[in-house]
């Protein structure tokens, strides 16, 4: 009665809680599946096998990592800061999970007679959002590497908190110019705005260049895993983590491929739009239920594609060191960004002003 | 009561500005067990200090107490990815201390055994340049074409890392067919792969930017130190024992000396990767000189030195000669001869070298192993000095410092 009052719909409350329920589950599947996917497309790379003992084609073979993990003694340093030792793995975990909060996964179903969104929450700052909880994120890695006591975690910390502040930058400005381009910060709105192959890529190539190198620094992937270099410093900053408190950062990681995957599939690639086809017209002969659901499977091959693209560059270059990371950032990366910003913002101006 | 129960600290450590991390002795970047004590001002390294001697074995001590042929066993332990040169490098010292001259077969087929192990130490230290760099998959996707040179040294001696292989004035025995249809087998496979391996790495603008100006070392320090084999020859040296001071007949073959210029870890990977190319280059020379044999000749695989070499097991059964020798042997009561030998074969990393002297009697007075390994490591700081924590693990491993080596 009084939800009444404050004029909240009972049946949304509901329905966001499953689809929240549903979005999270799913990007720890996803996550679980990564580190099958990533054994697997290692092998392949490495003319091996991969795991192949636990179930078909070693499809359980997650589940078992994770029983293990759990199974494992739970080691807390005595020199180290208890509370902020747990806070880290924990850090890292949330804020990888409420990142997915904003990403639409698709157009709405028609349920129940209501049209049930499949975006959890539609704030009109959806870009801004991410950025402010994925920059949450290189609290994981300081906290976690600061509180082991340990000096490898110690560098490992200082290395990912600056590598991650600096590619951020270049991240932002690359998005910039997007957003001068899209007039919106609403992810949906820049998902629909691509309807039918006008995708962003194709008018912010460079842009989607620095956002895609930046996602890489973000997630700590190779090239740029030198908070984790596990032969310069013994898997850095989760050296002195042990059980589900090590399968807490492994996973988080995954989890931020994932959403990375995700966010640039929908600013870049359209989102749930499906290439080559009209939706309206789709929506109008089969139904809208059905374009919804083929859209959540259009937008999950796009993100598959991009995890993919994520393991194969892991597996195939090296890491760069220290300098040249910073080197990269800010004489390379924030530079261009910048020049991309001035070239879009003059092309937009020459558009207002009637220029063709 | 007592004003002085405060902490002391030690002098200076309050201004310290620098930090202490020790890299080893179990590292996954030390590839066995040493001890980096690095000084460090943030990521740069202001001085490096090293420690040897985790797993010295006391080689030199034990040799003082065993018979020639069991000492063989103990040089399989120096430098474990190439492990055959070893040997073959012993049975070469001793042979020139007791004066034995092998049939050209047993040279050719030593020389494909030893241009086998040096493909195979170079393959394991430029995939593991890659996987210190922080490229993984070269080295797993190599890894398998060590395993068809492992399965060549099984099928000749029985064993794969460790491999004891061969005996004074020759092999223990005949290679078999099998082992020669391997080899056949190696050789047709393995330079598709030697192309990929350096496709994926020599213009790898990452792999480049990384060890291109890492610990660079001038010709001139390099002789200072001691340096051979590819890390001098990096510098810009063209020392080869197997040219210089030729053994086991290389005077035969046809080869060329990769050279580089800067000495740094780039030039020494290209290097290692074109003594590769050549090492296939020699190989292959052998196969053929081997084939050419024609009558009594195919097959001889050992010397004849009697007093050295175990006489077939049917013999020791029903000739009494054979059975004295095959006791005296085994027993190690054969007397060797009194003298001084310095011999050195090209390791697979560089002058391996044996300093025996005897004074009769039936083991060694004093043997000293010249490990290249050693000498490198004495460089080490002045490499890293300056550089980045990351090209402190590149520079190590790209000297290919092996600890078994090291510390003997």
């Amino acid at each position: 009665m009084y939800l009444n009052l404050l004029a909240i719909d009972l049946f949304l409350l509901a329905e966001k809680a499953v689809l929240i329920l549903i979005v999270i589950s799913v990007s720890l599947l996803v996550a679980m599946y990564e580190t099958w996917g990533e054994r697997k497309v290692a092998a392949f790379m490495q003319d091996r096998r991969g795991p192949n003992r636990a179930g078909p084609g070693g499809l359980f073979q997650p589940l078992a990592d994770g029983l293990k993990l759990f199974a494992k003694e739970e080691i807390i340093p005595t020199s180290s800061n208890r509370l902020l030792f747990i806070l880290g793995p924990g850090l890292a975990m949330l804020t990888a999970m409420m990142t997915s909060a904003v990403v639409p996964w698709s157009s709405h179903f028609n349920m129940f007679g209501r049209h049930v969104s499949m975006q959890i929450a539609d704030v009109n700052i959806g870009i801004l959002y991410i950025f402010g909880v994925v920059s949450m994120g290189v609290y994981g890695v300081m906290i976690g590497g600061w509180a082991s006591n340990n000096k490898f975690s110690l560098l490992a910390a200082v290395r990912g908190a600056s590598q991650i502040i600096s590619y951020e930058l270049a991240m932002g400005l690359s998005i910039i110019s997007l957003l001068m381009v899209t007039g919106s910060l609403s992810l949906r709105t820049i998902v629909e705005q691509q309807h039918i192959g006008h995708y962003y890529i194709l008018l912010q190539p460079l842009g989607f260049l620095i956002f895609l190198v930046c996602s890489f620094a973000e997630c700590n992937r190779t090239p740029f895993d030198l908070s984790e270099a596990d032969n310069e410093l013994n898997m850095g900053f989760h050296l002195e983590y042990s059980s589900m408190k090590l399968g807490f950062y492994l996973f988080s990681e995954y989890v931020n491929v994932f959403i990375s995957s995700a966010v640039m599939a929908t600013l870049y690639f359209g989102g749930f739009d499906i290439p080559f086809v009209n939706s309206t017209w789709l929506a109008d002969h089969w139904g809208q239920n059905a374009l919804a659901g083929l859209q959540i499977v259009s937008f999950f091959v796009k993100i598959v594609a991009f995890i993919f693209f994520f393991m194969w560059v892991r597996w195939t270059i090296p890491r760069f060191r220290y300098d040249q990371l910073m080197n990269l950032g800010w004489k390379i990366m924030i530079p261009l960004a910048l020049i991309n910003m001035v070239v879009t913002g003059f092309i937009v101006l020459l558009h207002l002003y009637g220029w063709r | 009561m007592s004003t002085e129960q405060h902490i002391k600290l030690p002098e200076g450590s309050i201004e310290k500005t620098t930090t202490t991390l020790n890299m080893g002795p179990t590292h996954p970047a030390t590839h066995g067990v040493f001890q980096n004590i690095l000084e460090l001002d943030g990521e740069r390294i202001v001085s490096a200090e090293q420690t040897v001697g985790y797993i010295h074995r006391a080689f030199e001590k034990l040799a003082e107490r065993r018979p020639l042929y069991q000492i063989t066993t103990l040089t399989d332990r120096l430098n474990y990815c190439s492990s055959p040169i070893n040997n073959m490098g012993w049975h070469l010292t001793c042979e020139k201390l007791l004066g034995v001259k092998t049939p050209k077969r047993v040279d050719y087929l030593r020389i494909i055994i030893m241009e086998l192990s040096r493909i195979s130490d170079h393959l394991i230290c430029n995939s593991v340049v890659g996987v210190d760099s922080g490229a993984f998959t070269g080295f797993l996707y190599v890894m398998q074409y060590r395993e068809l040179i492992y399965e060549i040294y099984e099928e000749v001696c029985g064993s794969r890392l460790t491999t004891n292989m061969g005996r004074i004035g020759g092999f223990e025995r005949d290679f078999t067919n099998t082992a020669f249809e391997k080899l056949e087998k190696f050789l047709a496979e393995y330079p598709a792969v030697l192309k990929e391996f350096e496709n994926l790495f020599t213009r790898n603008r990452i792999f480049m930017e990384r060890t291109i100006g890492a610990g660079p070392i001038s010709a001139e320090r390099a002789l200072n130190y001691g340096f051979t084999g590819p890390n001098l020859r990096a510098a810009g040296v063209d020392y080869d024992v197997r040219v210089h001071q030729p053994y086991s007949s290389y005077e035969d073959f046809e080869f060329d000396i990769p050279v580089g210029s800067t000495g740094d870890c780039y030039d020494r990977f290209l290097v290692r990767n074109n003594e590769m190319w050549q090492s296939l280059r020699i190989i292959e020379q052998a196969y053929r000189k081997v084939q050419e044999f024609k009558g009594a000749e195919a097959t001889v695989f050992h010397a004849d030195a009697p007093d050295y070499y175990l006489p077939e097991k049917k013999d020791v059964y029903t000739k009494m000669e054979a059975l004295i020798y095959h006791f005296k042997i085994v027993m190690g009561e054969t007397e060797i001869p009194s003298g001084e030998v310095y011999n050195a074969v090209e390791g697979g990393n560089g002058e391996l070298g044996f300093y025996l002297i005897s004074d009769g009697g039936r083991t060694p007075y004093r043997l000293h192993f010249r490990r290249p390994c050693f000498i490198y490591y004495q460089a080490y700081s002045e490499l890293t000095k300056g550089a980045m924590l990351s090209d402190a693990v590149i520079v190590m491993s790209s000297l290919n410092l092996i600890a078994g080596e090291m510390d003997a």
